[in-house]
């Protein structure tokens, strides 16, 4: 029956209201008492210096992008870890294979410079 | 504590791993190979594809589950790999001589052709949403690169980025759609979720589904990056995308929704019917008033998805097999017509204005003939693939009490026949535009478009022999 | 007492702030950080279901969303940066040459 559906379609207009209304009001009726500790960037507690909008090198871009690609993969060798002796050889020649395949990326970044600074 | 092994059976994942194997391979060899030597990778992933359409061949009627269920091996899924496979065939086959002309071949390029087929095959075989969707990604992120490849030019960059960015944007409502049916039924697996009661989260989950493979598929109201993105990717991308993606992201959607959700079926297929008939009329009517043919062709192509989604309402073995055989018509056909756009190209221009095809028909008789076959096709004209396909479609529908939306779709592929005629009536009929040469084929470009023709034509005057293979073959 | 009706509650509304953030925001980097939040939010409702069901998968699954939303950081960065070299500008109204 269509109108046993109703309770849906009424969660998704309060939703969206909700997302709608918390980003008007605080738009509107926000109170804006800038101070000059307020308006600066947050870098972690350190005193901001310089002009956040100056120009980074586009190397320090790739780093970080090289960086979270092979970061990122070592989420899977932590359930591994945790079950290393119940998983045994499987275990061992399933990631032996993953990180194969990583290497294969590692090998290409590598030749095509991607490591390279200069 | 015991763990247990789950079940491999790589047999079940052949051809996927043969083709990420070859990716692998290709992308290593971009590293050792001169720039003279990039045509042998390519030559390279052929050899990849071909070995696993052979392996996929030896799936037949295999009727297997593996690796915890996640992923089947039925011939629905063997059906799919093969058109999807014969797709990736064509467009390298069509890719050697344009991207030397282009200036992008490079073996990164053939690899990430092959990882996005790699994408596609596990997309046709998976029969758990997790595995659909780590599919789509590793369907979809090659492709994202692949539109963008062209990096001097800036409409490449536009249509990479556009596509990237809705891409994403759909990918995380069909996430959303999956926590929302595990949430619902406690399982991402097809065959348990249609075990498991209804209910309306999985109602939501179901809709929020539906919103990704949308996208995927370009329908309305999601089509919109569509033109943009096809005009803007590289020729024989846009040719891969058009066809090849439409077939993986149709076979999950087909499975997913036939499998896992029948029980919302009563929901389901009026809104699809819906969906099919805008697409279908959206896509035409806009198709209508384009002046380049690449984004004619994206409009002709969200078209297509909407006849495509007509078999997956009227559903039973009937709407099943007409959607494969259709997928496949489509793949030769899309693919024969953007070849015959590619062989057509000067060096780094190409014919894009319906105008550009004057006289053609005089200068390269053959080619004209060829792509006038293949619009024919597009249109629905027998004896060709696409009329066969359409018939079988809309035959489906009228079976299962969806007469009025075969109706809509005849007048439909009507209105189609005047936008699929122009560049025909422009070769025959126009003058030559002044400042193109006589257009030389390569000889590879001319392989791909014959075996494109071979194949409409063969689908057209004997389709029985196809329609037999796509029937009955979705596992449950 | 926190149920997973709030989870999931709180998983929809950051999935919708996502969701209004990309299509508001004209610029790509913000709008790639709204499909961020919006994966996260998926990510919150898979391990709320996850304990809820008593059931391991949803756990797992955010692994798998967490690194193909990295593997979609690279991809997307990549793009936009190759676009920011050839046009000095990134704004999505900018980047309009293909229209229709």
């Amino acid at each position: 029956m269509p109108v046993d559906y109703l309770p849906i379609l009424v969660m998704l207009i309060v939703v969206s209201a909700f997302a709608a209304i918390a980003l008007t009001i605080s738009a509107l009726v926000g109170p804006r008492r800038p101070t000059p500790a307020k308006l600066s960037p947050y870098e972690s507690g350190m005193p901001p210096f310089g002009s956040a909008r100056r120009r980074v090198p586009v190397k320090y871009y790739l780093t970080a992008v090289l960086f979270i690609l092979f970061d990122i993969e070592i989420i899977f060798f932590y359930p591994w870890a945790v079950l290393f002796r119940q998983l045994g050889w499987f275990g061992l020649i399933e990631m032996a294979l993953f990180v194969l395949v990583l290497l294969v990326g590692y090998v290409y970044v590598w030749r095509k410079g991607g490591f390279d600074w200069d | 504590m015991s763990l247990s092994v789950p079940d491999l059976n790589l047999r079940i994942i052949a051809p996927v791993l043969i083709v990420a194997i070859s990716a692998l391979v290709v992308l290593l060899g971009e590293l050792v190979t001169s720039s003279a030597q990039k045509r042998g990778l390519g030559y390279a992933s052929l050899v990849g594809l071909l070995a696993a359409g052979g392996a996929a061949m030896g799936l037949w009627d295999a009727h297997a589950v593996a690796f915890r269920e996640m992923v089947r091996a039925d011939n629905f899924g063997v059906f799919l790999t093969l058109t999807i496979l014969a797709g990736a065939v064509l467009c390298i086959l069509l890719s050697f001589d344009f991207t030397r002309a282009h200036r992008i071949e490079t073996g990164e390029y053939y690899a990430l052709i092959l990882f996005s087929v790699t994408g596609m095959l596990l997309m046709v075989t998976a029969a758990d949403l997790i595995i659909i969707f780590l599919a789509l990604e590793l369907l979809s992120l090659p492709l994202y690169i692949l539109a963008a490849f062209k990096r001097e030019d800036e409409r490449s960059l536009e249509a990479g980025l556009k596509y990237f960015l809705l891409g994403a944007f759909s990918s995380a409502f069909f996430l959303y759609g999956i926590a929302l049916v595990y949430g619902a039924t406690g399982t991402t697996n097809l065959a348990r979720i249609a075990a498991s009661a209804p209910s309306e989260m999985l109602l939501i989950g179901a809709g929020l589904l539906l919103v990704g493979f949308a996208f995927k598929v370009a329908l309305v109201p999601f089509h919109w990056w569509t033109p943009d993105v096809y005009e803007g990717a590289p020729t024989t991308i846009t040719a891969f995308m058009s066809v090849a993606v439409k077939a993986a992201a149709f076979g999950a959607f087909l499975r997913a929704f036939l499998v896992a959700l029948p029980a919302l079926a009563m929901d389901w297929r009026v809104v699809l019917a819906i969906i099919a008939v805008l697409t279908m009329t959206l896509g035409n009517v806009a198709a209508l008033l384009q002046a380049n043919i690449k984004r004619m062709l994206a409009y002709s192509s969200i078209a297509h998805a909407g006849y495509i989604l007509i078999a997956l309402v009227a559903m039973g073995g009937a709407g099943v097999s007409a959607a494969l055989f259709y997928l496949l018509a489509y793949t030769l056909t899309n693919l024969g017509a953007f070849g015959a756009v590619i062989a057509l190209g000067e060096g780094e221009r190409e014919r894009l204005n319906v105008s550009d095809y004057g006289g053609l028909a005089r200068m390269q008789p053959l080619l004209a003939a060829m792509l006038t076959v293949f619009m024919l096709s597009l249109a629905g004209f027998p004896p060709f693939a696409g009329f066969v396909g359409k018939f079988l479609i809309f035959g489906a529908a009228v079976q299962n009490g969806w007469a009025w939306l075969a109706v809509v779709g005849v007048l439909n592929s009507l209105v189609s026949v005047y936008f699929y005629l122009r560049p025909v009536v422009a070769m025959y009929m126009s003058e030559p535009v002044e400042g193109w040469g006589a257009p030389r084929v390569a000889p590879l470009v001319a392989l791909a478009l014959v075996l494109a023709l071979i194949g409409v034509i063969a689908l057209g005057v004997f389709p029985a022999p196809a329609i037999a293979l796509a029937a009955g073959g979705l596992g449950r | 007492m926190l149920t997973v009706n709030h989870l999931i509650f709180l998983s929809a509304i950051l999935f919708s702030i996502g969701a209004v953030g990309v299509l508001v925001r004209r610029n790509p980097l913000i709008m790639f950080m709204s499909i961020e939040l919006m994966l996260n939010a998926v990510n919150l409702a898979f391990v709320a279901f996850a304990r809820y069901l008593q059931n391991l998968d949803g756990q797992v699954f955010v692994f798998l969303i967490l690194t193909v939303a990295a593997a979609e950081v690279a991809v997307g960065l990549a793009i936009i940066v190759a676009l920011f070299r050839q046009r000095e500008t990134i704004d999505v109204d900018e980047a309009s040459i293909l229209k229709g």
